[in-house]
């Protein structure tokens, strides 16, 4: 895989039935049941006992399927709307990406309750370690073969599998939580690690080995991210990542608030990314419901989008800088998000998390005088990039510590699930902003910067880069802002249209039952992947046809990201491993959910 | 009052000095912390401390009486004895090497014909005190710091005092005040020892374990390294302590190469601190400007650069000093 044929990547195709008709051709076409959704590609069930023939099949086509996007599980069991589905408790997908065909295919198994087994597919893709160990954790479905399959989430001693639906939602629920001394010793003895279980080795011919406890609580660990390394001497030999520790029950919440009140939930899933977490999941409740919204949403969406793209690179350039250790840096990269923030503040009245997109729109229309702000920002910007980059990045010193410190080619990359610039870093041209256009990205002039040696001081180089290009997104949306109505004109948009309520008493009753329920989705599954702050974030919405989600699922680019790191560190040294998280651009809610 | 002879009153008044100096150093060293802070301030576009007293001149008061209350916790697994020892060798070793330093043409602590030798012993020393607290902390991170500062420490030493012989060739004695009235009559040894003073500069700043050769440290690394279990006072004497590091490496560079207190129109202490004021400010510009190279890179920068620099230099200065010489001195 070469940049090159990236680069002439055929458009997205949606819903791209010709993978179909290669199934058909090679396996029999009444073991397949193709399930039509919106998540704009072919979704097809296929027996247990094909499973692995079949993914396998996918992997080794012709413009094969290289990346395992997504797996993950559901709790089918008091799903009502399913006509045409063979009869499951649960089930498996599994969300294939091929970047040579620019396109997905999702491959399904339905499982009984009595028999929640599935073969591992972590010879085909390794990155199914993880997200296996996940649905093991969260739905109890085992894997077999899988190197060692244990809860990746919650603790080890928990009890239950938190995602199914029998399992509460709420700590009122439960009992009130009590620790005493005893249980607490319980806690931290299986927290304790315990290297024979994970197949390492004490010792070796020459000597012995450290097992040194990095984290949940340490300064360079991005937060609460934990992460054993075997040392000998300052090498690390091995490494195993323990995560879990900001771990909030995205998902589980989603089932259990309305589509429109979940929105600030999403928020607080990559904490730097603000409103550009809600645009995933806006623009999948919008093709579930069926809205299209009006030109000027479109480009006010981008605007803040590209907004905090440049805050989370402004923070990741402070911290990465910091990582190799140089103190100041990081206090001018505030002080310029700060500036940024002024502007998000000023449209949206929040900052972090603002929570401000809307079903169908966003929360109001734009203020008076929001064209000064955005124009003092995008001149005040590019000097100061110039200026880190000449001072910080060029710096000989910095350059020793990450040119070709955690080095890994393209190849690797789609073999771990790795995407966004961390991706790109590596020479492959892929962004959805260009390959899948979301949300009128297609009318925009932007390059896709990348770099070529996938090292530690690329991943920075690519990201200086996109804030210079998100800067001329900007410059364009404050250009060419479109206007009109800053909220769809359709019955499903939250909060509901009011105008006509006091009009009619059946209108004054659906509104307030939209309002206090919130609005009903028409049964059917959605998906939407963006290109987010530190890679390919989605949501996968199943609705029941209920004022709730029966399952969001969400995907983040930093799960991947951190599974990664040892098959990149090992042989390196603890230095490096700094470097190396510094220039991977994690936040742990983004890992954790 | 027949005791109290001439001699006495010499005994006395050389003991008070000594005092008064080495109460200057401490005092001197625990301020720089509020004035590191700012200048920190300042050059990263921020404030620092600017709440107690004038301009926050008080803050050390306010830090000081935060240690003293804070708990001082030994760790139930270090070993006490050793960890106690620590932090004393910490703050006493180089503050004790700051007696050869000649401040002004009467003041001075002690006046020893091996001077620089003193020094070298002294800065021996203190990496005993970061080696110590690695080792009876009993905790992994300190562990490996302290493992990276013997490291550090033996490669820069063996070029630290390879970088100043230069100057005691020239001079043709180890005592400070001799070097200083050296560089009177003929030049500052900056021009002649400009190699000497960068390579001594470089491992001054590995000494005392500053930044960018604070690898035993590296927060970002390893949390603090040999300190990481301390707390209290005895943290503070390590705190304090890599102060007095920096204004003995100030003033010996001072007194080495920038003619120590000679200077016109003011008086030759006012020249010594404006000096070695000057210098400290460098080794807080350091810390705020660069990043910290990987340990091994320092380590490869000591032999494969100082090293071998520092040698030419030797060489190439014994030859002149040779070359000046009459024959009829050499015997």
């Amino acid at each position: 895989m070469t940049a090159d044929t990236a680069l002439s990547a055929p458009l997205h195709a949606a819903q791209d039935e010709g993978v179909v008709g290669e199934l058909k051709a090679r396996f029999s076409a009444d073991m397949l049941i193709v399930q039509t959704t919106r998540t704009g590609m072919p979704v097809v069930w296929v027996p247990r006992e094909k499973l692995k023939e079949v993914l396998t099949y996918l992997r080794n086509l012709p413009h094969p399927y290289v990346m395992l996007y997504d797996l993950h599980g559901m709790d089918e069991r008091l799903r009502t709307q399913r006509r045409g589905l063979p009869p499951a408790d649960f089930t498996v997908f599994y969300q294939l990406m091929s970047i040579e065909r620019n396109s997905d295919v999702m491959i399904k198994v339905a499982l009984s309750i009595n028999d929640l087994t599935l073969p591992t597919v972590t010879d085909i893709w390794p990155n199914a370690n993880w997200y296996e160990r996940e649905v093991w954790d969260m739905f109890g479905i085992r894997f077999d073969g899988h190197p060692l399959l244990k809860r990746m989430l919650m603790p080890d001693n928990w009890q239950g599998h938190p995602l199914r639906k029998d399992y509460p939602a709420r700590a009122t629920e439960f009992d009130p939580y009590a620790l005493n001394a005893a249980k607490q010793d319980l806690e931290q003895e299986t927290l304790r690690f315990k290297p024979e279980e994970w197949g390492m080795k004490q010792q070796s011919d020459t000597s012995d080995f450290m097992f040194l406890n990095l984290g949940p609580n340490h300064p360079s660990a991005h937060g609460a991210f934990r992460i054993i390394l075997q040392l000998d001497g300052e090498e690390i030999v091995d490494c195993v990542p323990e995560i879990g520790y900001h771990h909030r029950a995205a998902e589980k919440t989603g089932e259990r608030q309305s589509w429109h009140s979940y929105i600030p939930y999403t928020d607080r899933v990559d904490y730097l990314g603000g409103v550009m977490n809600n645009l995933p999941y806006v623009l999948a409740v919008e093709k579930l419901a069926g809205i299209t919204v009006p030109a000027r949403v479109e480009v006010i969406r981008i605007m803040m989008c590209e907004y905090f793209r440049i805050m989370s690179h402004l923070l990741f350039l402070g911290t990465y800088i910091q990582d190799v250790g140089a103190m100041t840096p990081v206090f001018f990269a505030f002080t310029d998000r700060q500036r940024a923030y002024k502007v998000v503040e000023a449209i949206t009245g929040f900052r972090m998390h603002p929570a401000w997109f809307r079903i169908g729109g966003v929360a109001h229309d734009l203020p008076r005088g929001w064209d000064k702000l955005v124009k003092e920002f995008i001149d005040w910007l590019p000097k100061r990039l110039d200026e880190y980059e000449k001072s910080a990045i060029r710096n000989s010193i910095l350059k020793g510590r990450t040119v070709g410190v955690a080095q890994y080619n393209t190849e690797e990359a789609l073999r771990w699930g790795v995407t966004g610039p961390n991706l790109r870093a590596t020479g492959l041209s892929y962004d959805m902003r260009k390959a899948r256009p979301y949300s009128g990205y297609q009318n925009f002039e932007f390059e896709v910067p990348i770099a070529h040696n996938g090292d530690a001081y690329d991943r920075c180089l690519v990201r200086i880069e996109e804030m210079r290009q998100s800067l001329r997104i900007i410059d364009q949306c404050l250009k060419n802002m479109p206007e009109g109505p800053f909220k769809a004109d359709h019955p499903l948009t939250t909060p509901p249209p009011k105008e006509r309520t006091l009009q009619h008493i059946e209108t004054l009753i659906t509104h307030f039952l939209q309002v206090s329920w919130g609005p009903v989705m028409p049964a059917n599954e959605s998906m939407q992947i963006i290109e987010a702050t530190k890679g390919l974030n989605s949501y996968y919405l199943t609705s029941d046809g209920s004022t709730m989600s029966y399952r969001t699922r969400i995907r983040t680019p930093s799960f991947p990201h951190l599974q990664q790191i040892p098959s990149v560190i090992r042989g390196s040294m603890v230095a490096d491993l700094i470097a190396y998280l510094g220039s991977i651009d994690f936040v742990m809610a983004d890992v954790d959910r | 009052m027949s005791w109290l002879t001439p001699s006495v009153i010499a005994i006395i008044l050389a003991v008070v000095k000594a005092i008064v100096i080495l109460l200057a150093v401490v005092i001197c060293g625990a301020l720089l912390s509020w004035v590191e802070r700012r200048l920190l301030g300042l050059w990263q576009d921020r404030h620092g401390p600017n709440r107690v007293g004038p301009f926050g001149a008080f803050q050390l008061g306010a830090d000081m009486i935060k240690m003293f209350f804070k708990e001082d916790w030994t760790p139930p697994f270090a070993d006490k004895m050793t960890f106690m020892l620590a932090p004393v060798i910490a703050m006493s070793a180089l503050l004790i090497a700051f007696a050869v330093v000649p401040i002004t043409p009467t003041w001075g602590v002690a006046d020893l014909n091996i001077g620089l030798l003193f020094f070298f012993a002294m800065a021996g020393l203190a990496v005993y005190a970061v080696l110590f607290a690695g080792w009876s902390s009993n905790n992994k991170f300190a562990l490996l710091g302290s493992m990276r500062a013997s490291a550090q420490t033996v490669s820069y030493e063996v070029f630290m005092g390879l970088s100043l012989m230069g100057v005691v060739a020239i001079t043709g004695s180890f005592n400070m005040r001799d070097i200083v009235e050296a560089q009177h009559q003929g030049m500052w040894f900056i021009i002649p020892q400009f190699f000497g003073f960068c390579t001594f500069l470089i491992a001054g700043v590995a000494v005392t374990h500053r930044h960018p050769f604070d690898q035993p440290e590296a927060e970002q690394e390893l949390a603090d390294g040999y300190h990481v279990e301390y707390a209290g006072m005895k943290w503070g004497m390590f705190f304090v302590g890599e102060y007095i590091g920096i204004v003995l490496v100030s003033a010996l560079l001072v007194t080495l190469f920038f003619g120590g207190w000679h200077g016109p129109l003011l008086p030759p202490f006012i020249w010594f601190a404006l000096k070695t004021a000057f210098f400290i400010m460098l080794f807080i510009l350091l810390r705020a400007s660069i990043p910290r190279p990987r340990y091994d890179q320092v380590m490869a920068f000591s032999w494969k650069v100082c090293l071998p620099l520092t040698l030419i230099n030797l060489l190439v200065t014994g030859a002149v000093v040779l070359y000046n010489a009459t024959p009829a001195v050499v015997h």
